[in-house]
């Protein structure tokens, strides 16, 4: 370890000296890559992270050649999507990383936050990555939401009206709202025009503010671990934590193989399940919007299903709204919301294990039932897994304050 | 050599292989979306050869065609264009056709053309891609006799759309692939060669 | 009471969605869906099906995101055989599959102009389609003379009546919440019960559909063959590069302790 920081800190003369005397790059690059020490005992929940980072390149890259072919106006958008899909040349392939791009962004985002849940990663003093996360999350969703509007089919345009009309049960100001985001006194050419905009343009900056903000503050502080133990308390006489090993080479390693897993599953999906049985795409999706029939069952993608089944749960417009935005919002308090002394999983009590497994299965749950015509049946489980998926928010203060925790060791455990 | 060399061995050949193979799917990975700059099925389409019927065509007669999107003369020389074709060759920049890429091998010829009475140029001054003007009289320059003038800059062209020197146009017009369909039929955009 | 369900069927619920199936309309949904059993890969299926496509379908149906080249380098047909067996409305093999009707007289002729047929198969899947084809039964008094166990109320005729006959459906009248106000009576389809005979037997008619079927669903995505090929080759290089780097990530690792 001791050669590799050797070579690391060794003085760049020429060029190098040149750049940096105008521009702090190889400070930067230290700072956040070849000195970034992180926890030598991440597991595998801790490759998320990076791989939201790679989905968004692939949205990135991929949307910039879509936006090349599509064409944002009523009369001519799904035709231009059968056009990228049929004569653009590997134009299917494009549009496949990207559809199922959106899919993986919202499963990386979703295990990716459910670590942070593990291991108590939003807790002090990281309530603010956890903060900016949770921006990035909403602005996802609008993202995702704004850009199921494009391909114009029936799904695109049901979905959006059954979305949007949500807002129409804010009381006073609604139905104005409504109008205000459609632009126009039904979903039409001009909705479609201001989603367009709003998806390739501003979400996506916002997007990628966000995400630097929130990697210059996980960088401040450091890392967590599934041990949640501040390594930077235990240094050794070079100054650097004794449990941390640099980012470069050795996280890089690690996550370059989570990468190339992770790009194996990406590929089987798209070259042999892009419509992931009409879940990534939407079977009525194929049929082009049609304002005088509804489809038979409307379904918003699976990503904001475990929502929507809560939205149907309630029987009052104005209550399911509420409650719907509740939900979304709610894990915004987790940093408040939890008491407990200790960080990881590892070493809390009987109550925030069973919790977590509860909240898991109700999130789970909901989505299902969210995909699900809504029977009876079917919304009576949906009011059951709601009330447990609020009940493990607004319960949370009590249980973990309660919850016997375990002793914290010293140093991470860690076998080579 | 140490265990510790035989390591730094191992290490420093599978960083070098791990990087190559890297770069090589990012490359294979590019493929598909420089392909997809090229253009599609619909632009090809779109592109495709152009029939331009001759029947009604009078000598001296010139039409304008479309064809990818691009202008194309076609002209029905009439015999005092075809007789000044060999007046001015030593005021040509290329009399003799010999930039290959400005037209198909069939039209290297004196009158660039597969028969001597119809030409077939695009109206592109090869310049920086204006529309030459037909004038046929030269009432537009003078010190010519004649054949095309790109308004833009200046640009002369003979009966031939061969380039005269001292103008800022490189090169002849471009003579697009065309093959006779009948002898009153042109079929711009497909060589005799293609099927 | 009878008329009024039948008036509430098919009426949806935004957010709730469900339907309500009611005697003599069977909805799609309802109706179990025989497997089409085709196969994407017998080319020879595939050309019989843009043969029967091209016979019985395009006269009233348009297919415009399908190019006949598309379907001749797919089908291995050469451009001779693409123009002289396929292409009745076209000269041109870059060009797409326009209907021979114009769509203002199909929806004047039958209250809606026929679907674009690209993305059937997509829209609604192979078994849809393969069951609506041999779906047909008749019905006295209904505009076209039929009706469809699939698609209730369709108003595309039996266009292949010749081929396979007619028959007849018989339902069974299932009824729920019997004897109170929300009473519901369904008429769930039993079988088929041919009345008169077509030009075909029924396993000969079945292919002719399976054909058709499977070449309505080569077009609704005409690189599916290829993307799986592809997509062989991507996980076998994937693989490879798994194996370099869980290699180089145990060597950089091993000092660790």
């Amino acid at each position: 370890m001791a050669r590799i920081e050797a070579e690391v800190g060794k003085p760049q003369g020429g060029f190098m000296k040149w750049i940096d005397d105008r521009f702090p790059f190889t400070k930067t690059m230290e700072h956040h890559v070849t000195r970034y020490y992180a926890s030598k005992n991440f597991n595998w929940w801790y490759v998320f992270g990076v791989l939201a980072f790679v989905v968004l390149a692939i949205q990135l890259i991929t949307g910039i050649f879509l936006t090349m072919n599509y064409k944002p106006s009523a009369a001519e958008a799904f035709a231009s999507v059968e056009y990228i899909m049929r004569d653009l040349e590997w134009g299917w392939l494009i549009r496949y990383m990207h559809s199922t791009g959106a899919s993986f962004f919202f499963i990386v985002v979703y295990l990716h936050m459910f670590r942070a849940m593990l291991y108590g990663s939003y807790k002090k003093p990281r309530e603010l990555i956890w903060l900016i996360g949770m921006l990035i999350f909403f602005v996802l969703m609008a993202e995702g939401f704004a850009g199921y509007l494009l391909p114009w089919g029936q799904m695109s345009y049901w979905g959006a009206q059954v979305i949007i009309s949500l807002f129409g049960a804010i009381p006073v100001i609604g139905d104005t709202l409504v109008e205000f985001i459609r632009g126009d006194y039904s979903i039409s050419d001009i909705t479609l025009n201001r989603f367009f905009a709003l998806h390739v343009i501003l979400l996506p900056l916002a997007l990628i503010a966000l995400v630097f903000v929130h990697i210059v503050a996980l960088h401040e502080v450091g890392s967590n671990n599934p041990d949640g133990i501040e390594i930077k308390e235990k240094k050794g006489p070079d100054g650097v934590p004794l449990d941390g090993v640099p980012f470069h080479p050795h996280h890089t390693s690690k996550d370059l193989v989570a990468i190339i897993v992770f790009l194996m599953i990406f590929a089987s999906v798209v070259f042999f399940a892009p419509e992931m049985g009409g879940l990534f795409l939407e079977h009525a999706n194929f049929e082009p919007a049609n304002v005088t029939a509804t489809p038979e069952h409307i379904a918003p993608v699976w990503y904001y299903t475990p929502y929507y089944a809560i939205l149907r749960a309630v029987p009052d417009k104005l209550w399911g709204f509420i409650l719907f935005a509740i939900a979304v919002v709610l894990p915004v308090f987790l940093p408040w919301l939890d008491r407990c002394r200790v960080r990881s999983i590892r070493y809390r009590g009987w109550m925030y294990k069973t919790a977590l497994t509860v909240f898991v299965i109700s999130f789970i749950a909901l989505g299902w039932l969210g995909l699900q015509a809504a029977t009876p049946t079917y919304v009576m489980f949906a009011r059951i897994f709601s009330a447990l998926y609020f009940a493990f928010f607004l319960l949370m203060p009590f249980y973990t304050a309660m919850d016997k925790t375990k002793p914290v060791p010293d140093r991470v455990v860690y076998h080579a | 050599m140490t265990e510790d060399d035989l390591d730094r061995n191992r290490r420093h050949f599978l960083t070098v292989a791990t990087v190559v193979t890297g770069v090589a799917g990012a490359g294979m990975a590019a493929i598909p979306f420089i392909s997809s700059l090229q253009p599609s099925a619909r632009a090809q389409a779109m592109g495709a050869p152009v029939e331009v019927p001759l029947g009604s065509m009078q000598p001296g007669e010139m039409i304008r065609v479309m064809w990818r999107g691009r202008l194309v003369f076609v002209l029905r020389r009439d015999e005092k264009m075809l007789d000044k074709l060999p007046v001015d060759r030593d005021q040509l920049r290329d009399p003799n056709s010999e930039v290959a890429d400005q037209q198909p091998d069939y039209a290297a010829n004196e009158t660039r053309s597969i028969k001597p009475e119809y030409l077939v140029v695009e109206g592109s001054c090869t310049h920086l891609g204006c529309a030459p003007l037909e004038d046929f009289d030269a009432t537009l320059a003078p010190d010519y006799a004649g054949g095309f003038f790109c308004p833009c800059h200046g640009s002369k062209f003979d009966f031939a759309g061969r380039v005269f020197k001292g103008v800022p146009a490189p090169t002849n017009l471009r003579v697009p692939p065309h093959r006779f369909v009948r002898d009153d039929l042109i079929l711009i955009g497909q060589d005799s060669g293609a099927a | 009471m009878r008329n009024f369900k039948k008036t509430i069927a098919g009426v949806l619920v935004l957010g709730t969605c469900f339907t309500v199936s009611q005697g003599g309309l069977a909805a799609g949904g309802s109706v179990h869906l025989e497997p089409s059993e085709i196969d994407p890969d017998n080319v020879s299926s595939l050309q019989r099906g843009a043969r029967n496509f091209m016979n019985y379908c395009s006269g009233c149906h348009s297919a415009q995101y399908v190019r006949f080249k598309t379907i001749g380098k797919a089908l291995e047909l050469s451009e001779e055989q693409l123009i002289d067996n396929l292409m009745f409305n076209a000269e041109k093999t870059f060009e797409t599959i326009r209907s021979a009707m114009p769509p203002e007289d199909g929806a004047r002729w039958y209250g809606k102009a026929p679907p674009d047929l690209s993305l059937m198969a997509r829209a609604k899947g192979a078994d849809y389609i393969y069951n609506f084809l041999k779906g047909y039964y008749v019905e006295p008094g209904s505009p076209t003379g039929v009706n469809n166990v699939v698609l209730a109320g369709t108003s595309m005729p039996h266009v292949l009546w010749e081929l396979q006959g007619y028959q007849e459906a018989h339902f069974v009248e299932h009824v729920e919440n019997e004897g109170t106000d929300e009473e519901i009576r369904t008429a769930v389809f039993e079988d088929f019960r041919p009345l008169s005979a077509g030009s075909m037997d029924a396993g000969d008619y079945d292919d002719f559909v399976r054909d058709t079927t499977n070449f309505l669903a080569f077009i609704a995505e005409p690189i599916r063959q290829d993307r799986r090929k592809l997509g062989v080759w991507v996980l076998m290089f994937l693989i490879f590069f798994f194996v370099l780097a869980a290699q180089l990530k145990k060597q950089i690792w091993k000092d660790v302790q």
